[in-house]
């Protein structure tokens, strides 16, 4: 499927590097954790992000925050859903501002989750229409708990509605 | 249906358009899901998460879907559309769970969308009903009503329900999450068999605090909850529960299903390092963000119905001379009544529990004449309790002679709550794909075989649950006895366990020797019965007469028939 985001396809500008290809020397590029020094010592002004899996500790980018630019986050199954506790970390804990990807095979029904925890983006290896992905995130208007985007509560207890 | 300038429901959280319109939002999404499937879009593999966060199971013969009753509490009009979802879509009855609910086993893939809209229209759904997400809130049955109650803990259960409703992060969690939530001293909720368990009372400034259990759980390694955090401030009731389910989203392990509960977490680390570790994410949250403001709570308090309780000065004088008058009433107000706090009322537990009955069963029938008694009887007010029975918490006492006459008149007049017939048995081998054997028929034999009320009363309070597998969905660990359906060489026995507790004096049931073959443990268990009845020291209950003496007393009545 192509790169989503708020439910519209959207170019992707980055080149994911895998574990053993060659390094570019320029351009945006997405290296896994195992490699993020090498990323990093590429130059300050080439574009960087970073891959992790779902048992890395988002603190440990930290160090490295400042000079990313996307963190894709993975869902190895749809039923692991450590990547929503990272995403939401990484918003809340660690001032994130940059992309967050969310890469691997998340369903389509947990893209409103994604989103309120703080994706950006998706890219995954599913192929079902775009279309089931844009009315999962239109069906449901409302909320009821806080979550990353800060939606404002309305009227009463604790609900909020989405947009 | 009731509208925005209805009166409230009595006793739980009216909706309003907003809720309603997520619920239907909710269906239409449910149903496009299922079309989904059934146009391949959906492997199974794909669609069961999707189908179990909306209830719906795949049992031995057919979709079984679950039902929520949130923290218990339901109206006659939402018990009414069960009766007749029961009638039209399972074969004429329903079943209530250990944690409030309720479920129908005969249901078809195809009508769940059509059974989910009905169930909006009386503001009910199945959401979370099951899979790996937190599950139904579980509360006091006697909540706003028991006499020893400090603090009504429906509302935070109901802002609980809320705040974990299709929550973003915690929807695909390690493993189901049960979180329980007591405002009484006297624990009636299992506060320490739950993953948090919550107990409730008013705080220094009015407000309410909170104990907070944590890794508690039955299963197939029972473990008695700790105590995580004393006192916590209702403020942060939020932000502390989010702390801790994320700390379990995080690290709890999804390599075993059977070590994925966040109980064999908190053994892992330690209750020191997991507490470490959720006192560091509540100290990075904002706060101010998940702050449970107190104009929060009272804007949701303020949307459950009160009853208004009026009574009759006399109406505890013309109980006591009902009771004087007619024995049989007597006994049932013994064992099926409950203090309530206002002295001209009281709450009536009825039974489901019939003399070699189906633990928990009800038809469509008698959901219709238990709607009807409770707009009689009891403001519309509805509870289903975790032991599988059925509260009409406000009851005034003049009026409880008349009430009982008609549930006797349908056969829910049976005097056994908190006795040898009140068994909590799991559905096992009649229904359950994983069982090893069956549960029910022990129940009913047993309850048959106990049934005159007189010997029951003088045994007094005993606790038996009967699982058809180590799933322990019958609670068998914390049963007085225990009764745990085993496979040896195809063949179906059980295993017994005695002295386990889920009250205040928690315990887990310790296993007292080999394994019974089916045709022997009913009998086996009515001599260990006898020998409680010579060895125990005046009314002394069956779990004190255990514990004072032990095991061995018993194992030659379970093992050496005279
Ligand atoms: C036939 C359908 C059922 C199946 C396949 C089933 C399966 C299971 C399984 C696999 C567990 C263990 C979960 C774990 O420890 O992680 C479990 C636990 C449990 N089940 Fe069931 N169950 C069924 C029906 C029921 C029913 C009808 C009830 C209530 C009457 C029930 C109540 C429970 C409870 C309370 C637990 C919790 C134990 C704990 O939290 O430690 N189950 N069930
Ligand atoms: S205890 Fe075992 S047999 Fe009984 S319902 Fe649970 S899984 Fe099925």
């Amino acid at each position: 499927m192509p790169l989503l985001e708020n439910g519209h396809i959207k170019d992707d500008t980055w080149v994911t590097v895998t574990e053993d290809a060659p390094l570019p020397a320029t351009g945006a590029v997405i290296v896994p954790f195992a490699r993020l020094e090498e990323g990093l010592a590429r130059g300050a002004d080439a574009p960087l992000g970073v891959t992790i899996g779902p048992d890395v500790d988002v603190s440990l980018l930290r160090p490295a925050l400042p000079r990313l630019g996307l963190v894709a986050v993975t869902f190895t199954t749809f039923r692991d859903g450590r990547a929503f506790t990272q995403a939401r970390a990484l918003r809340e804990h660690l001032s994130f501002t940059g992309e967050i990807r969310a890469t691997g095979k998340p369903l389509p029904d947990q893209y409103e989750f994604m989103l309120r925890c703080g994706v950006t983006t998706v890219q995954t290896e599913r192929a079902e229409d775009i279309s089931v992905w844009q009315q999962a995130h239109e069906i449901i208007s409302v909320a009821y708990q806080p979550s990353v985007l800060h939606e404002r509560r309305q009227g009463l207890g604790l609900r909020r509605f989405l947009s | 249906m009731s509208t925005d300038t209805a009166p409230l429901p009595v006793g739980r959280y009216a909706y309003d358009q907003v809720d309603r319109t997520f619920l239907s939002q909710r269906v239409a999404q449910f149903r496009e899901q299922v079309n989904r499937r059934v146009k391949g879009d959906l492997s199974e593999d794909e669609f069961k998460p999707l189908r179990l966060m909306n209830g719906l199971y795949l049992q031995l013969h057919a979709y079984m879907l679950r039902v929520a009753v949130p923290y218990g509490m339901m109206g006659s009009d939402q018990m009414r559309m069960l009766a007749h979802i029961a009638r039209t879509y399972d074969r004429d009855y329903g079943h209530f769970t250990t944690r409030q609910n309720i479920q129908f086993n005969w249901i078809r893939l195809e009508d769940t969308p059509d059974i989910l809209q009905h169930l909006a229209d009386v503001d009910m759904h199945a959401i979370q009903t099951s899979g790996n997400c937190i599950r139904n809130v579980t509360c006091d049955e006697f909540a706003g009503a028991a006499a020893d109650e400090l603090l009504d803990p429906r509302i935070h259960a109901e802002i609980l329900r809320q705040w974990s409703t299709l929550h973003p992060e915690f929807s695909f969690l390690p493993r189901k999450f049960k979180i329980a939530i007591s405002g009484s001293p006297h624990d009636r909720v299992a506060a320490r068999f739950h993953d948090i368990g919550l107990v409730a009372r008013p705080g220094a400034q009015g407000r309410p605090v909170f104990d907070v259990f944590v890794g508690g759980g039955l299963g197939r390694t029972p473990i008695i909850g700790v105590q995580l955090r004393d006192n916590l401030p209702e403020e942060d009731l939020v932000a502390y529960l989010e702390a801790i389910v994320r700390v379990y989203n995080a690290y709890g392990r999804r390599d075993n299903m059977y070590k994925a509960r966040i109980k064999i977490l908190v053994q892992a680390l330690g209750v020191e390092a997991f507490r470490e570790k959720v006192d560091a994410e509540f100290a990075l949250m904002d706060r101010a963000d998940y702050r449970l403001d107190p104009a929060i709570v009272d804007g949701i308090r303020a949307r459950f119905g009160i009853p208004e309780l009026v009574a009759p000065a006399d109406a505890a004088q013309k109980l006591a001379a009902d009771r004087k008058a007619d024995p049989a009433f007597d006994r049932w107000v013994r064992t099926n009544t409950h203090p309530h706090r206002n002295d001209g009322f009281i709450s009536a537990v009825i039974s489901i529990k019939p003399d070699g009955g189906i633990p928990g069963d009800v038809t469509a029938d008698q959901m219709d004449l238990i709607a009807e008694l409770a707009d009689g009887w009891s403001f519309g007010e509805i509870r289903v309790t975790h032991m599988q029975n059925v509260v009409l918490g406000h009851v005034r006492k003049d009026r409880l002679h008349e009430l009982w006459g008609k549930l006797v008149a349908a056969g829910l007049g049976t005097p056994n709550i908190g006795l040898v017939g009140d068994i909590i048995a799991c559905p096992g081998l009649d229904y359950c794909s994983l069982a090893n054997a069956r549960s029910i028929p022990i129940a009913q034999k047993l309850s048959a075989r106990f049934a005159d009320p007189e010997l029951q009363e003088r045994i007094g309070r005993l606790h038996i649950n009967i699982s058809g597998c180590i799933n322990a969905c019958g609670h068998h660990h914390a049963g007085h006895i225990g009764i745990l359906g085993v496979d040896k060489r195809g063949e179906e026995f059980f295993q017994l366990t005695l002295g386990g507790s889920a009250a205040n004096d928690v315990a887990i049931g310790q296993i007292i020797g080999p394994a019974l073959p089916e045709d022997e443990t009913v009998d086996a268990i009515a001599r260990l019965i006898d020998t409680y009845l010579v060895l125990r020291q005046g009314d002394e209950q069956f779990i004190d007469t255990y514990r004072r003496l032990g095991a061995a007393s018993f194992k030659d009545a379970v093992y050496a028939p005279a």
